[in-house]
């Protein structure tokens, strides 16, 4: 079997944990404990998981952070499994799913125990967003319920292998993984914080009740009566449409990022990267960290998209960076062989005889982010298209109340930022919802008003970022403003 | 074509921007050169220099080196999260010492002839390593290159043995 897996690498130790044996369709698959079941088939060579229901298409790894619905294989006779997000475990049978499931053959589901919890706050999302509100939140005596999806807290913190920018307040300076590994732990300090990991919260109910599906070896039905919430369940990435975008090897740049920071497992051999945001811009440089050859950056706009810095440190080391091109086709039977890209003219058309191939195991997709907003809309939050945020948003107030009260909005699920905002929103959040417990007095309001002055006068102010900040501003009310919103009337 | 469109800076686009440090700055001793010339919302630079020579009012300016008390330490080159800062050396003859920030396996180590490329990627010659030490493990390499050649090279690449 081919071994993916990475043993030495420039920032990382990859402390693998204990041996661990589960059976994917006849054979014996050895893990390690720690790796979510894709991760562990990847790391031996598997890339198909999944057929599309209809033409049999192959379906590989996409998002790696349970969003995509590429990989949903049969667990232990469970199917629609995201086995990006589930763990490994010792003797699980593993089946890939060839389309859809046929429940008649699911295996007879148990009656999962109910279990009601009452709290001060419920967040959603154990990210940069949820991990700051929780813990500003717990600090001041608040008792909180988090639930996170993925079975390991930090969001997409754990992936992220540079040292971060902003504010030595927000930990600039610090590598992603550490803040995460930091926050993980801090969170876990606190007797008044309970912690569910791989928890789904599926459902909004009267009453402010949310239902969270407990998976993994003791299923649960959790059901949370909060009296605030805070919702941060991140972003998803978007996909891309050309021929071929299918095929296996077609990957978001972050599922990649997943692959071989989290899991330590190389993603591929060669690639090229479709967009050149600060996503694409630092998955660039850490996919040479890993040792894969990144033979072209494409970005179809004629600037490049993210920060100066970040594209300068793969410019040096001799990785193209193609402006005004993007990828017309993805060839390979089973999975990516080849990747065409062409040049396109200033109204976007491609323009014939400027094909170029490149022979590639992956195509990274990293054209931007898109908020994830179901659990919002499905509780009846007024939302609104932003361009500039990512696509459908919450209205809120400058506290981060949606028109749901007592529901907050925080982080990447608020419009498309990065992380140091998502702190620092996931703080005003936490500050907003103290002060409708009446845990917070004058203290907690100056606070709150200095770190809104902040975010928006200062940090905000950042030309790089102003597109964001303006996107946020159509979607930020006053409490006045929201009150008729909650009547009716739409700004 | 400006840095935003090539992915690199070029030293006329430095100079206009006023980043980069007098001639007779250079031939005294080491000083820092800061190649960030877009207004991005950081300043751990300014917090981890020993000498305080690093300005900015608001989160988002250019870093501005203060060059008399920059002392070309280097403490700031491998914690800035751009890895945009570089110390210069045109003070000894014949080379030139430049300090720049540095990721990749093999490890570097003193002694060493490693490959020498500019902004774009494109090997300009071979220096050795005078020194290498690490901070949360990003090395800052020190490395003596053909003096000509000290606004040219901004990374190094070791051959695996």
């Amino acid at each position: 079997m081919p071994d993916y897996r990475i043993y030495e690498h420039p920032i990382l130790d990859f402390r693998r944990g204990r041996r661990v044996r589960f059976y994917y369709r006849d054979k014996v698959i050895e893990a390690y404990e720690g790796e979510s079941i894709l991760a562990a088939l990847y790391a031996v060579g598997y890339r198909v998981f999944n057929r599309s229901p209809k033409l049999g298409l192959p379906r590989g790894a996409y998002c790696m952070i349970g969003k995509c619905s590429s990989c949903l294989s049969i667990v232990d006779g469970v199917p629609n499994t995201r086995i990006c997000i589930e763990p490994v475990r010792e003797g699980i049978h593993v089946e890939p799913q060839e389309g859809l499931a046929d429940i008649r053959r699911a295996r007879k589901q148990e009656v999962v125990e109910t279990v009601k919890v009452e709290t001060d706050l419920l967040v959603v999302g154990g990210g940069p967003a949820g991990l700051k509100a929780a813990l500003v939140a717990a600090e001041h005596g608040a008792d909180v319920v988090l639930v996170n999806d993925h079975f390991v807290l930090g969001g997409q913190l754990v992936k992220q292998t540079h040292k971060f920018f902003g504010s030595r307040d927000y930990f600039g300076g610090t590598r992603g993984f550490r803040i995460a590994e930091i926050l993980s732990k801090k969170v876990k300090e606190y007797s008044n914080v309970h912690v569910y990991t791989n928890g789904f919260a599926y459902g909004y109910f009267k009453g402010g009740v949310v239902g969270v599906a407990v998976h993994g070896e003791h299923p649960l039905n959790l059901l949370v009566k909060a009296k605030t919430i805070i919702a941060a369940p991140g972003a998803a990435e978007k996909g891309l449409d050309f021929e071929g975008n299918y095929l296996p090897g077609v990957m978001g740049a972050g599922g990649a990022q997943t692959l071989m920071n989290q899991y330590g497992v190389r993603p591929g051999d060669k690639a090229v990267v479709i967009g050149s945001g600060n996503v694409g811009l630092i998955i660039a440089y850490q996919l040479l960290q890993a040792g894969v050859k990144v033979e072209a950056l494409a970005e179809i706009l004629p600037r490049i998209g993210g920060w100066f810095v970040h594209a300068a440190k793969i410019r040096r080391l001799g990785v193209k960076i193609l402006t005004r091109h993007s990828i017309v086709r993805a060839i390979g039977s089973d999975r990516v062989e080849k990747a065409v890209l062409q040049a396109y003219d200033e109204r976007f058309r491609p323009i014939p005889g400027t094909e170029k191939e490149f022979d590639v195991d992956l195509v990274l997709i990293s054209i931007g982010l898109q908020p994830d907003t179901k659990f919002f809309a499905q509780a009846g939050a007024v939302m609104k298209w932003v361009p500039e945020a990512g696509g459908l948003v919450p209205i809120r107030t400058w506290g981060q109340e949606t028109s749901v009260e007592n529901l907050f909005v925080a982080g990447d699920a608020s419009g498309i930022e990065e992380a140091t905002t998502a702190f620092i929103e996931g703080e005003i959040a936490a500050l907003s919802a103290l002060l409708k417990l009446g845990l917070g007095g004058k203290e907690v309001e100056e606070r709150r008003g200095k770190l809104i002055d902040f975010l928006w006068n200062e940090y905000r102010m950042a030309p790089v970022v102003r597109r964001a900040r303006e996107g946020k501003l159509k979607v930020t009310v006053s409490e006045e403003e929201m009150e008729k919103i909650r009547m009716g009337e739409f700004p | 074509m400006s840095y935003k469109e090539k992915g690199y800076i070029t030293p006329e686009e430095l100079e206009k921007l006023g980043l980069l440090p007098p001639r007779e700055r250079l031939e005294k001793g080491p000083v820092v050169i800061a190649e960030c010339p877009e207004e991005i919302p950081c300043n751990i630079c300014v917090h981890v220099c020993p000498f305080k020579a690093i300005k900015m009012d608001k989160i988002y300016e250019i870093p501005r080196i203060d060059w008399n008390k920059c002392i070309g330490c280097g403490v700031c080159v491998p914690q800035c999260p751009g890895q945009a800062l570089f110390v210069v050396d045109l003070s000894k003859p014949g080379q030139a010492l430049i300090t720049l920030p540095y990721e990749f396996l093999p490890r570097p180590e003193k002694g060493m002839r490693v490959k020498l490329l500019n902004r774009q990627g494109k090997p300009v010659g071979e220096g050795v390593i005078v020194k290498a030490w690490q901070h949360d493990r990003t090395w800052a390499v020190t490395v003596s290159v053909p003096k000509d050649k000290w606004l040219e090279v901004r990374a190094i690449w070791i051959p695996e043995k």
